[in-house]
């Protein structure tokens, strides 16, 4: 239901904003493309609506908030939370050869930080008496009803009403504020209102934990600083990488212009591409542990025959006509080597390396949440194993906006150093 | 002995199907230094073949080739090549690029940048010094290719259609070039090239090749190049006996091509 009524709020910002920025507010716009009529299908006049983008990163923050009951946000902005404070319902219990009993059941609903006492209540009359509880928000509670009776299941007492309405055993009740379902053996269980936000244990609220990364960066966790974690990560990344890169990309360009080499190495590499990193985890536990070690070799491995295919292609993309031109004019193999197959092979190199620093982040982390003392992925795991979601939620974000951040660089450093791509 | 001379030059691939393809059959051709010769011929006749063999990227299954007389085995800066297009090395400035051949020898820096400047200038690109090759058009490309070549000062320069990419007023401007720089240096040149009109302009000899096995059809010498080393192109192209000789090889290239369009239409 609640995930229904996320479904249409976020459709309707998506075509409202739409609607708003492309017809009110950007309708003024002349460019050469808004004079193109035919736009369907030409892919040159897609561009990315920078409008759209914010747009897009603010929803997912206030429907993060709405549905969280965020203190960031006005609160006629929330969606309705879970009840709180008291509320009742009666019970009508039946003995043999008994009328049957009315007695009122009041129910304290309190968050789950903050523990409450059941009320104090008159017993009233009757055989059955008035009961009381307490419950957290977002559980429910067995009411034992029968426990301060004078006539109990014992003696075949049986509730057989809720608030007036007939109930048996599997059945439920509506109330005001909750819904009663009555036990197989006949206990009434209460469920207070849910509403439609998240419960903090699923989806904490952003502030919680943005307040969460704060303390974490403070105190650490675990024994390690933030940093310190993130940074364990990273180092494995980069060791594995430049080790994969520095034994993967000779062996690219042995397989490129050696036959010996292409026929040796290439059931090996053929065969190795495929094998998700992941599945080498086990083993590499096997062989090397859980330590630094054993992670190295995994990120080495997960780069190796990334770099090397990268490299073999990069040689094998050079034109015949560049290396023929070369020779004509009177270079060595090592000078074709050094200033025309090398040179022209980056490109490629550059495209596996970001191929391969994605796929070791993404190792990483998960060889983390198999199993290690420090690192991203052993902090959101923990975290998980202990109900911190909101340090999950944080660990994730880092985890993305690294993930972006190498990319991002990786990129930057492409256009650097290799400003030829594509122009040959 | 000066000059490049080919002897007999024959060239079979054997298939994988058991078959094979006579590329080239009995080819001679004796160039004394400083002649222009362009080849002409429809697809097929092993014009590339031939030009490959002299460079010595492919070596022929028999027939000798001497250059100044010593025999071609392998590739030698002696032998400059001019490719078609895409040949120039991207990652190289116009100036390194020119400079790559001298680079190659170890030559020292200044005289180095005494070539390059000299030829940068005669092919126009001075100010285009510093640029990255794939800013360029494509006729200023292939004149850094030409530049590039001549920096090597080898002895032939061979032109796999230089100028088949360019548009034809570009293409014009380069064929001018190509006389000039003939004249200047003094090169043994071979050209290959599809266009009649080029190779009638340009070479002082001129070879029409025959498909199937690829062998000289017919040789010619001719006037126009040293006309137009004076003279406007378009002029030249005026002159009496221009327009019959271009009508006498179109004829016989279209014959050839009708030849191997009705074998095709037989086995089919």
């Amino acid at each position: 239901m609640t995930g229904i009524f996320f479904l249409i709020i976020y459709v309707a910002i998506f075509v409202g904003s739409a609607f708003v920025v492309t017809k009110l507010l950007q309708k003024g716009i002349r460019d050469y493309t808004s004079l193109k009529t035919v736009t369907f299908g030409d892919e040159s006049a897609v561009t990315p609506n920078r409008a759209a983008g914010v747009i897009s990163i603010l929803t997912i923050f206030l429907m993060w908030g709405v549905f969280t009951g965020s203190s960031l946000l006005p609160s006629f902005l929330h969606a309705p939370g879970p009840f709180k404070g008291t509320t009742n319902f009666t019970y009508t219990a039946q003995v043999e050869g008994q009328a049957p009993d009315d007695a009122e059941v009041t129910i304290l609903v309190h968050p789950r930080s903050e523990p409450a006492e059941a009320p104090e209540v008159a017993p009233g009359d009757g055989f059955a008496k008035n009961d009381s509880i307490a419950i957290a928000q977002w559980r429910t509670g067995l009411v034992r009803v029968d426990k301060n009776d004078e006539l109990t299941k014992k003696d075949g007492a049986k509730v057989i009403a809720i608030n007036g309405q007939k109930i048996a055993p599997g059945e439920t009740v509506k109330t005001a504020d909750g819904a009663v379902t009555l036990s197989d053996k006949g206990t009434p269980n209460f469920e207070p209102a849910k509403g439609w936000q998240m419960e903090p244990l699923y989806l904490p609220a952003p502030e919680q934990v943005w307040s969460r990364s704060i303390q974490i960066l403070q105190e650490g966790f675990r024994n390690f600083t933030l940093l310190e974690h993130l940074g364990f990560s990273l180092f494995r990344v980069v060791v594995g990488f430049i080790l994969g890169a520095i034994v993967g990309i000779p062996l690219g360009y042995a397989m490129g212009l050696s036959n010996w080499f292409r026929g040796w190495f290439d059931p090996i590499v053929e065969f190795m591409r495929p094998v998700p990193p992941l599945a080498l985890i086990p083993l590499v536990i096997i062989w090397a542990g859980i330590g630094e070690a054993g992670k190295i070799i995994l990120l080495f491995l997960a780069a190796l025959w990334i770099m090397a295919i990268a490299a073999r292609s990069g040689v094998s993309g050079v034109k015949i006509s560049k290396v023929h031109a070369a020779y004509s004019l009177g270079a060595s193999k090592w000078q074709i080597m050094r200033h025309v197959i090398v040179p022209n092979s980056l490109p490629e190199i550059f495209t596996g390396a970001r191929v391969a620093m994605g796929v070791c982040w993404g190792t990483v982390v998960a060889a983390e949440l198999v199993a290690a003392e420090q690192g991203a992925g052993m902090m959101i795991m923990t975290a998980s194993k202990f109900q911190n979601t909101d340090i999950v939620i944080m660990g994730i974000i880092l985890i993305g906006v690294i993930g972006f951040g190498i990319d991002m660089l990786m990129r930057a450093a492409e256009k650097y150093l290799v400003p030829w791509k594509g122009k040959g | 002995m000066t000059g490049l001379s080919i002897d007999k030059l024959s060239m079979r691939f054997d298939l994988p199907d058991g078959g094979h393809v006579q590329a080239l059959q009995d080819v001679s051709i004796d160039l004394k230094a400083g002649e222009l010769l362009s080849v002409l011929g429809p697809s097929g006749c092993g014009k590339t073949t031939l030009l490959n063999i002299v460079a010595g990227f492919l070596a022929p299954t028999s027939g000798v080739m001497t250059l100044n007389g010593h025999t071609i085995t392998g590739p030698d800066a002696e032998r400059g090549m001019v490719f078609q297009q895409g040949a120039l090395f991207e990652w190289m400035s116009v100036r390194e690029n020119v400079g790559f051949g001298p680079s190659m020898k170890s030559m020292p820096k200044n005289d180095k940048a005494e070539i390059v400047d000299h030829l940068l200038d005669v092919v126009g690109l001075q100010d285009f010094k510093e640029k990255a090759v794939y800013e360029l058009s494509g006729g200023m490309q292939q004149r850094v290719a030409l530049a590039r070549c001549l920096a090597n000062d080898p002895d032939v320069i061979l032109m796999d259609e230089p100028l088949g990419a360019l548009d034809a007023l570009t293409r014009e401007k380069m064929q001018s070039l190509v006389l000039k720089l003939w004249k200047e240096t003094g090169k043994t040149i071979i050209l290959i090239t599809h266009s009649v009109e080029e190779a009638l302009l340009l070479g002082e000899r001129l070879i029409v090749m025959a498909p199937r096995p690829g062998r000289i059809h017919k040789e010619y010498r001719l006037p126009f190049a040293e006309l137009g080393v004076n003279a406007d192109l378009r002029e030249v192209k005026k002159h009496e006996d221009f327009g019959p000789k271009r009508e006498e090889i179109l004829n016989m290239i279209w014959d050839m091509e009708e030849e191997i369009m009705g074998t095709k239409e037989d086995a089919a």
